[in-house]
């Protein structure tokens, strides 16, 4: 039996997983766990390279996502945050990228097979994460030459291209281009994405989802709501929506601004509430189920899941109240 | 014109047009409702002389100052152009985009990538982040060209300008300009997938009155070219560049103007719904001289053989005659000093700054003091504005450009004015620590450091603490700043602290970045180093915390203060900590503070039992604590010097103002009533950490249930609990124990709703804060009254409402919810021993909230001993414990006790 993503959608909301940061942290693992065998002697520090232990630590990640799909998740995002040449960088692992995205998309689609044949009637699918990486195309880092860009399109667009290409080959059913800070990096994602569409004649869908960082309601960048998903429409996309930064009750107003105008379906997850002094977050799962039941009584959103600070106790209870309700009917007419 | 637009219906009435939506930092829709889109063609070297000389000569910061007027001066989207042969138009289109994109208040429209050159269309398309247009695309080179270009603006996200144009030639009349926009079309949308609303045509604005028989239909031609393809092919949109039309008038602003004003306002009946146009250039339609009219619209519309030569005779008597529009000067510049100064730094305008910065220093005696007061009270705006999310950190970063180019310009003053000492304030080192890459905080603090004559290392990011150990030594650094974003950066900042104590060194350090905190700050890094470890949480402050921690008379003070400042927000913080260690509820019972029963004798109250209280609201008025009332605002200080405060003081002073207005009316007017309930109830201490009450025969009643510290104290702290300050019933001497509840909130829901009603929010939130005021106020005047009379435990009290609200008063009013007692279960035993919702009405909502909202309700403790305290994180033991007395299961105590229960 085919599963089909869209399919799914049309009839009930689905969840996405939690942190997969937060989770990693429970393990502690040491800078000789981060580097495994096959990295014992490499150079440089590796400690914090989460991304890497989708193959020194595969065990972990694997573990990490079944808990997620115990837990009720429909969608696991692979490991692979900074999984791109770009943010391997500054670890000086660019070699190993396509590898990586490769092993990572292999384990969560393992798992995720495991459980869908577990329970067909409740199919699971794994989105490839394409993270924002650490440079902005559209920003300058050095404020005495605002001219200046750390990064280009063309930089971008094909070090996305190449993660792209692992996470297809790893047999994600869907991209997710995620914690969008610079609308211009997504869109140089965007691009890539749509090179490899055409090149292998595939289609994929595509998710994306910005990050609205503080109380001005914008993008790190500068956009609102509305411009960001003006920018990024061009591409025939299955979802888009918001995550990170923060808390479901902040997100709110942006993801319903979103629901008005969207054409796609929509898709939220926020952290579990504002960090805390000590940059830990503490919203409890009990929390979170009231502030997102505020969602699904407005009817806003067809995707719903956790960022940071989230675990499988948080998206175990919004699933059980995804299920109680129906999903966001999708606008036509709009852009 | 604005006022001529709806055209577009009654052309449109067939098919539901989707919208065309384009986006720079903010949204622009262009739908039937919609009036023209002005497009500025100022930024354009080929039709700006000005522009061009300005890019040639690498001017970039008055070629955004022209981008900025048009922006200012109404354009909508903003047309760029680098054409020019003597250019590199690649590099320039970049560089000028890369530079707007800076410039919020020219980002926030969209771009237009104008070219002729298909490289640098693309160069453009990979700069600007949100969906522009790109000008222009055409069947010029053929159609495999022409797909090729049109697919990979579709995958760039941009809507596209089509010209008339194809392998022929340019479209000069009527019919081939349909013939080729229909090709085109129908390519885009069939061939490429392209949305027909993101197509615009050019149909061509040719020249009118050049005196040449072939040009006299140029603008009817282009007018019902217009009419044709918004009536054929749907969605898409007309432009075109307006200006052309009145080419042969060039040097006759007056014609030129009324010439454009024309041909747009025809042009839009037709279905135009953007153009390329000056929008400082531009007369009213209504506003052109009628005889002009007339004749520059029979050249438009060609109404008759010697239309030209009529309107060339007329333009001869209005030549020169050129309007003074340009001249207008901005209206902030004729604020004060610092007014203009605070506007170019939230504004982030370079234009003026350093003809103001020349100004200020004028008017000081040294130049370094206009850093510090006009430029520094400026970046203070700035600095609330962007804490209150109005504005966004692409302006900030503008601002501090500002700032620093302010302060290159004072520099040269600074130092021909230094004194020995002057020269560098002191050396910064700058870094952002291990595994981090957030940089952009931190180098805002180094600018603002760098205005301010520091001298800064900047040690960039991912810096380990060994190479920033190592530079501050061999640099002899004055100050250590570090920056981080991500919570690991945390403890590479505790771990830096520990190492800089190891190696006894004395470098004050200063602490800034998203996720850092005064509290951890205090918690976590100060307790590891011995020196002077200070948290800046915002860019302005560095300047002052820097100063503080340098200046030889000051700083030793300033190290002392801030210790003790750490030193007390740590030991409330511990308190409530996690990681702490905690007794058992046994150890912790047999730590309990022992008040000294053998020597103190309980006074018996005046008045045993539960009564109401009533109080005139005009009696409460002097016992209002301003100060919250300000906070619930937002507005941060203490009455009644807030109303003087240099920031806030304006604000403060009107708010407080129309406070005491409504306030006087509630009073006059009788909006609100004051009902009031205590009783005072012969209590003890029993089973350690229980009150239990007796009637005047000694009956038992209820008990009060209190809840017991936990963490483990230092030696001689007690672990306190309410009860402790009630003797222990062994003891034999009979103490006593008083509750209460306030209200004076009945009304206001309805006085609220009518302002909401009205679209008055200021007047609905100020009635609440009033009447929560009021409430407090009541509380106060009543535990007074409890004090001096009803329980008359100090009849001698004398002290003013700040004593009170200082609470110098003995004995104290602790209340559920709060920290000494944060079981909001203790409101159900109140309610059932004052009977509190049969008698006055307040009642308690499922979550044990009071309604109405504005209540206060508590204990009374009288012994002299008796303070407030926190009562921090509980354990499980306690929780258990706690349930049994309460009789309830462990699962409901630990939902109502969960936030003070420890991990």
């Amino acid at each position: 039996m085919e599963k089909n993503i869209k399919k799914e959608l049309e009839n009930r909301i689905l969840v996405l997983d939690g942190a997969m940061g937060t989770m990693l942290q429970q393990y502690k693992f040491t800078e000789e766990d981060f580097r495994g065998e096959r990295f014992k002697d490499f150079g440089h520090p590796l400690q914090g390279n989460n991304d890497l232990l989708s193959i020194t630590q595969p065990k972990a990640i694997a573990e990490i996502h079944a808990k997620y799909f115990e837990a009720g998740a429909d969608i696991v995002e692979t490991n692979t945050f900074s999984g791109t040449t770009i943010a391997m960088a500054d670890y000086h692992l660019e070699d190993i990228v396509y590898e990586l995205n490769l092993e990572s998309a292999t384990i969560a689609k393992k798992v995720a097979d495991e459980f869908t044949a577990k329970q067909p009637e409740k199919p699971r699918f794994v989105a490839g994460a394409m993270g924002p990486t650490n440079r902005t195309a559209s920003m300058s880092p050095d404020v005495n030459d605002p001219g200046f860009r750390a990064i280009t399109f063309n930089e971008l667009r094909i070090a996305y291209k190449q993660q792209v290409e692992g996470l297809i080959d790893g047999g994600v059913d869907v991209l997710l281009v995620e914690t969008i800070f610079d609308t211009l990096n997504a869109k140089a994602a965007l691009f890539a994405i749509e090179e490899v569409k055409e090149e292998r004649n595939i289609d994929i869908p595509v998710m994306v989802s910005g990050t609205i960082t503080d109380a001005s309601g914008r993008t790190l960048s500068g956009q609102t709501a509305e411009a960001f998903l003006i920018s990024i429409s061009h591409v025939p996309l299955l979802s888009v929506g918001f995550n990170c930064a923060l808390g479901a009750d902040q997100l709110m107003p942006y993801v319903k601004r979103l629901s008005e105008k969207s054409p796609f379906y929509i898709s939220a997850y926020p952290n579990a509430g504002l960090p805390n002094h000590f940059g830990e977050y503490d919203q409890t799962a009990e929390e979170m189920q009231a502030l997102v039941r505020n969602y699904l009584e407005e009817n806003v959103v067809n995707i719903i899941g956790g960022c940071c600070g989230t675990t499988p106790d948080h998206i175990k209870l919004l699933s059980e109240i995804a299920k109680e309700y129906q999903p966001r009917k999708v606008l036509v007419e709009n852009y | 014109m604005k006022n001529n637009t709806n055209n577009q219906q009654q052309i449109a009435k067939d098919y539901q047009r989707v919208p065309l939506v384009l986006s720079g930092l903010e949204p622009l829709v262009i739908d039937e409702n919609s009036n023209f889109i002005n497009v500025g063609e100022r930024t354009n070297v080929t039709g700006s002389r000005r522009f061009l000389r300005l890019i040639k000569e690498e001017n970039f910061d008055e070629a955004l100052e022209v981008a900025r007027a048009q922006v200012e001066g109404g354009a909508q989207i903003i047309d760029i152009n680098m054409d020019e042969g003597m250019l590199d138009g690649k590099k320039a289109m970049v560089t000028f985009l890369n530079l707007i994109a800076a410039e919020p208040d020219i980002a926030r429209v969209p771009i237009m990538v104008d070219s002729s050159k298909w490289e640098i269309i693309e160069a453009g398309l990979q700069v600007v982040q949100g969906k522009g247009i790109v000008n222009s695309i055409s069947l010029k080179e053929g159609e495999a060209q022409f797909i090729h270009h049109a697919k990979l603006v579709k995958r760039y996200g941009a809507a596209v300008i089509v010209m008339a144009f194809d392998e022929v030639g340019q479209a000069d009349n009527y019919e081939r300009r349909i013939e080729i926009c229909k090709r085109s079309y129908d390519i885009l949308v069939n061939k490429v997938k392209f949305s027909p609303q993101d197509i615009i045509f050019d149909p061509n604005i040719f020249p009118v009155a050049t005196g040449m028989e072939e040009h006299r239909q140029n603008a009817v031609d282009f007018f019902r070219a217009t009419k044709w393809i918004r009536e054929n092919l749907p969605h898409a949109h007309i432009s075109g560049g307006v200006s052309n039309v009145s080419f042969s008038f060039r040097g006759n602003n007056t014609v030129r103007e009324a010439m454009n004003a024309a041909f747009l306002y025809h042009g839009i009946q037709h279905g135009m719904t953007m153009g390329i146009v000056n929008p400082e250039m531009l007369e009213i339609y209504d506003e052109i001289d009628k005889e002009l009219l007339e004749y520059v619209e029979d050249v438009l519309l060609d109404k008759r053989d010697d239309a030209t030569e009529r309107l060339l005779d007329y333009a001869e008597t209005v030549k020169g005659n050129t309007k003074e529009t340009e001249k207008q000067k901005q209206e902030w510049r004729n604020g004060s000093l610092q007014d203009r100064i605070t506007h170019s730094l939230v504004k982030g305008v370079l234009e003026f700054v350093e003809e103001d910065a020349e100004e200020a220093r004028q008017a000081v005696d040294k130049p370094i003091e206009v850093i510090e007061g006009h430029l520094m009270n400026g970046m203070n705006v700035v600095g609330d504005l962007f804490g209150s999310g109005k504005m966004f950190l692409p302006q900030v970063v503008k601002s501090a450009r500002v700032m620093k180019k302010a302060v290159a310009y004072l520099l040269p003053f600074i130092e021909a004015d230094k004194d020995e000492n002057s020269r560098s304030a002191g050396k910064v080192l700058m870094a952002t620590v291990k595994g981090d890459v957030h940089d952009i905080g931190k180098n805002i603090v180094s600018v603002v450091l760098g205005c301010n004559n520091y001298e800064i290392i900047d040690l960039g990011v991912m810096v380990p603490p060994e190479k920033i150990i190592q530079t501050a030594i061999d640099q002899q650094v004055d100050i250590i700043g570090l920056s981080g974003l991500i919570t690991p950066s945390l403890d590479e900042m505790v771990y830096l602290a520990k190492e800089l104590e190891k190696l006894n060194l004395s470098i004050p350090v200063m602490i800034g970045g998203a996720t850092t905190s005064r509290a951890h700050t205090a918690v976590k890094i100060a307790p590891e180093y011995s020196k002077t470890v200070v948290h800046v949480n915002d860019a302005s402050r560095a300047v002052n915390v820097a100063g503080s921690l340098l200046n030889p008379k000051l700083k030793e003070e300033y190290g002392i203060s801030l210790r003790n400042e750490y030193d007390k927000l740590r030991e409330g913080f511990l308190n409530r900590s996690r990681e702490k260690n905690f007794l058992t509820i046994k150890q912790a019972r047999a730590n309990k503070l022992q008040l000294d029963w053998e020597e103190f004798t309980p006074q018996t109250p005046n008045f045993i039992g539960v009564k109401q209280v009533a109080v005139n609201l005009d009696e409460l008025r002097k016992y209002i604590d301003w100060t919250p009332f300000f906070r619930s605002w937002e507005l941060h200080g203490k009455y009644p010097a807030i109303l003087k405060d240099e920031v806030v003081g304006k604000e403060a002073a009107k708010l407080f103002a129309e406070a005491t207005e409504m306030l006087n009316r509630i009073i006059d007017e009788k909006w609100l009533t004051a009902k009031g309930i205590l009783g005072i109830f012969p209590a003890n201490q029993v089973n350690d950490d229980d009150i239990q009450l007796y009637d005047e025969n000694g009956k038992e009643l209820n008990k009060f249930l209190t809840l017991r510290q936990q963490s483990e104290k230092n030696k001689r702290a007690s672990n306190i609990a309410l009860a402790d300050f009630i003797a222990p019933k062994e003891h034999g001497k009979q103490d006593y124990i008083g509750a209460f509840c306030v209200t004076t909130g009945f009304g206001v829901d309805e006085i609220s709703n009518r302002y909401v009603k009205d679209l008055d929010d200021y007047n609905s939130i100020m009635i609440k804060a009033l009447a929560d005021r009021l409430a407090e106020a009541f509380a106060e005047y009543l535990h007074e009254r409890v004090r001096k009379e009803i329980w008359g435990y100090d009849a001698a009290e004398q002290l003013t409402n700040e004593e009170l609200i200082k609470e110098s008063y003995k004995g104290i009013r602790p209340a559920p919810g709060y920290p000494a007692c944060p079981d909001h279960l203790e409101k159900k035993v109140i309610w059932e021993i004052l009977n509190v919702e049969e008698e006055i009405g307040v009642k308690l909502t499922d979550s044990l909230a009071m309604w109405p909202a504005s209540s206060v309700s508590g204990y009374y403790f009288a012994n002299p001993k008796s303070k407030y305290f926190g009562l921090g994180k509980i354990k499980e033991d306690q929780v258990a414990d706690y349930a049994k007395r309460r009789g309830i299961s462990v699962e409901e105590a630990t939902k109502w006790l969960n936030p003070n229960i420890a991990d």
